[in-house]
């Protein structure tokens, strides 16, 4: 029991992370091509400003989770994902030092130089999250012992590829949504049409991607046992096409609410399916790695339940609260403010 | 053996490279939060250009210290699969509760503050950043906590082939976390005060901003002092600590290889680079290691020669570090001792400001050291008694994990670069110019 309702929180807490560095990933990733001028590059900066640095601790969250909950999955998820993290990891470095330290140098050379590296530190990882998330889904070639039996080359199978495009379209679109929310002008206009002819291929790999996933994983397995899970499925098929309508009527806020339920009901459509296994192996079915086999004592579980239960709602409760404070559309005045990005 | 290799060498650079930033994080945070302090208090608008000013260097540190420490909490799995799997029921929880207590709070009202001088009042901005110093120091506490469990294993049973959570409480509690918590954050204090006297003597010895370098020298003068005599004390009691819990790593740390009543300490000692014994070791102060370590010249201490060889430490890395860290601690004491002598005529001293200024890296110097005391000197374990640390590492293709080193070494060192360049250029380019405006 409890280390079901850990599986459950783990799923969670992977979900609210995807849903918020999504947008700002996604924001990132868009920048070469929707700001035209620095003005405007600088308020595509300012639209994660305060917040990215709090999505990204939903990441240490959900990775502390998975090393405390779940130590074995832990292990052998991290070290079977090497390069494919490896690189997440250096693109997150990248990341965070591109954004605190574009605007402390005026230099063109410099900027330029920044913006470069942030567009592929952000496209990159949504790419790759992706890649990582559908090979989960799918089984790696895992054996007994817990060693991988694969290379880099396997994780990058059709199926795992599919994953990678659809998080990534997904990011765009969602960043793409948040950009029009917390910019002006003409920029405000160009993510929002963007954000339209996103959306198509974003619906077609989102069709593609369930399909697959009937011949690629077992995911469905639970979901024709327990139909009550539809509910996951539906919820993003739902917000898919609800964020298109918000899109259409200027609806802005709704448009990317409806966004975030796509990237929370399709994560968790893949963790219901997984469940009971954390990491199944292609090769052996035994060697797969469940809630059973994979998690920490009793003991600890419920103590971390406890942390989890009084503090969780806390960090919403703050965090709910800056995006408050600072839920104000980036204006001029916040490029003349000497803090700021 | 390659992988054991390789993946040492990455775990080293890669929380080298984190501490480099760490120790500024956890104290310049104190210091900005004690100028807001007084800004609010009373109204006096340099306090606020002090607070920007540090502010902005604070910030520059604390986005690569943010970044370095996630690759950290991810390496444990990459590259130490069969450590995180024998130690996660502990180890893994004392990380994510730091994530949901400390490190959400960090990052959050970081942002809060860079973001929120115009939008949220004066108090709450004040108390955005002593959010920000107490969730860096409680981070400190959880993380030191799981590291005091790899160097003194508590309150855990053996079972299911692992290491499995018996006592919470004695983990989180257990004397050898208090002390080394406290030494630790206690460096990175005087650290950060170095760091702020260090630039404000630079703008001193060339007469600009006066007034406002003065304040900012003696805010970190106060600071450094307390806690450069408080670090003096408190290692005597760490190296008694370590005498109990870690007999073998005092002895490297000490190069001692004889066991016997009486320990004797050296004038001047050096160690074998390898193989056994010292090199040199002349004046013998009978009796000294036994009371440093245990409080009584006729208390035994173990010698080097009666533990077996594989399971010693790197004695001449070990030693090495100790006595840089132990030296460069009685010079700060030292260095601030002078500077509150002559605190109310600081502009007058050139000198002391010169000494100041290059002092800079010493803390730096001193912190590192100390990790690596406590890091080499706790080899051949991994968790100390449980698992040695060839035993925890990833059976992962050498190749890949070379691959990453070289990436970290290089990138890394680029990094590290660019930051200090900035934070150069800041430091000498002084305060935003009269009158302050948000």
């Amino acid at each position: 029991m409890l280390e079901t309702i850990w599986f459950a929180l783990w799923g969670v807490l992977w979900a609210v992370y995807f849903m918020l560095d999504g947008f700002d990933l996604g924001a990132g990733a868009l920048l070469p091509f929707l700001a035209k001028n620095e003005d405007e590059k600088r308020y595509v900066y300012h639209s994660m400003g305060p917040f990215w640095d709090g999505n990204e601790v939903w990441l240490i969250t959900a990775g502390g989770v998975t090393f405390a909950a779940f130590p074995t999955a832990y292990a052998v998820m991290f070290s079977s994902l090497y390069s494919a993290l490896m690189l997440i990891l250096f693109c997150l470095i990248i990341r965070g030092v591109a954004l605190e330290y574009r605007s402390k140098v005026e230099g063109h050379g410099w900027r330029e130089g920044w913006d470069m590296l942030l567009f592929i530190s952000s496209a990159l990882p949504a790419l790759l999250f992706g890649v990582a998330f559908a090979n989960i889904f799918q089984g790696i070639p895992i054996d007994a012992e817990g060693i991988y039996r694969g290379t880099l080359f396997t994780l990058l199978n059709p199926y795992g590829l599919l994953g990678g495009l659809l998080f990534l379209c997904l990011f765009l679109y969602h960043g793409a949504l948040w950009l029009g929310i917390k910019t002006g002008g003409e920029l405000e206009q160009r993510a929002r049409r963007f954000a339209k002819i996103l959306w198509v291929p974003l619906l077609i790999l989102a069709v593609a991607f369930l399909a697959a996933t009937w011949f690629a994983t077992n995911l469905y397995q639970n979901y024709l046992t327990y139909p009550v899970l539809w509910i996951l499925p539906a919820l993003a098929v739902a917000g898919l096409l609800a964020t298109r309508l918000f899109l259409q009527q200027g609806a802005a806020w709704k448009s990317w609410f409806a966004s975030s339920a796509v990237v929370v009901g399709a994560t968790l459509f893949g963790v219901a399916g997984l469940y009971p296994n954390l990491l199944p192996s292609s090769i052996d079915p035994a060697a797969s790695l469940t809630v059973t086999n994979a998690s920490s004592s009793p003991l600890t579980l419920k103590i971390m339940l406890v942390v989890a239960l009084i503090m969780v709602p806390v960090v919403i409760a703050y965090q709910v609260w800056v995006y408050y404070i600072f839920r104000h559309e980036v204006s001029p005045e916040d490029l003349a403010y000497e803090e700021g990005y | 053996m390659e992988v054991l290799i390789l993946s040492r060498l990455q775990f080293a650079a890669a929380t080298f490279f984190h501490f480099l930033f760490v120790p500024l994080t956890l104290g310049l945070s104190i210091l900005v939060a004690i100028m807001e302090t007084k800004w609010v208090r009373s109204g006096d608008e340099e306090y606020k250009r002090m607070a920007k000013f540090w502010g902005k260097l604070f910030i520059i540190n604390f986005a690569l210290g943010v970044v370095t420490g996630i690759t950290l909490e991810f390496q444990f799995g990459t590259n130490w699969a069969r450590y995180s799997a024998y130690v996660g029921d502990i180890f893994g929880s004392l990380l994510a509760i730091e994530a949901t207590l400390a490190f959400f709070l960090e990052s959050t009202f970081i942002a809060v503050w860079i973001f929120g001088w115009d939008r949220i009042s004066p108090k709450l901005h004040c108390v955005a950043i002593w959010l920000v110093a107490g969730a860096g120091t409680m981070s400190a506490y959880w993380i030191i906590a799981a590291n005091a469990w790899m160097q003194h294993p508590v309150g855990y049973v053996m079972r299911n082939g692992r290491a499995e959570l018996a006592d919470f409480f004695e983990v989180i509690t257990q004397r050898f976390a208090v002390i080394e918590f406290v030494h630790t954050v206690s460096g990175a204090y005087i650290l950060a005060g170095f760091f702020v006297m260090g630039i404000s003597a630079y703008h001193l010895l060339k007469k600009r901003n006066v007034s406002f370098f003065t304040k900012s020298f003696r805010i970190a003068l106060v600071f450094a002092l307390v806690f450069s005599l408080f670090e003096v004390v408190q290692g005597h009691f760490n190296g008694g600590e370590v005498a109990t819990a870690q007999p073998s790593k005092l002895a490297a740390m000490e190069s001692h290889w004889k066991t016997e009543k009486m320990a004797p300490m050296y004038l001047l000692q050096i160690p074998r680079l390898s193989g056994e014994g010292n090199l040199i070791q002349w004046i013998p102060i009978p009796g000294a290691l036994s009371i440093l370590a245990y409080g009584d010249p006729n208390a035994v201490v173990k010698g080097l020669s009666d533990f077996k060889p594989e399971d010693r430490p790197p004695v001449f890395l070990t030693f090495v570090a100790f006595r840089v860290m132990v030296g460069l601690g009685m010079l700060f004491v030292l260095l601030t001792i002078w500077g509150f002598l002559i605190r109310k005529k600081l502009v007058d001293n050139p000198k002391y400001l010169r000494i100041m200024l290059l002092a800079i890296p010493l803390p730096y110097i001193a912190n590192e050291a100390g990790w690596m005391v406590a890091e080499v000197g706790r080899q051949p374990w991994l968790v100390w008694g449980l698992m040695r640390t060839s035993a925890g590492v990833s059976p992962v293709d050498p190749t890949q994990v070379a691959v990453s080193l070289i990436a970290f070494v290089l990138f890394y060192s680029l990094l590290g670069v660019v930051a200090f360049w900035l934070m150069a250029r800041f430091a000498k380019k002084g305060p935003a110019p009269l009158p302050a405006q948000g």
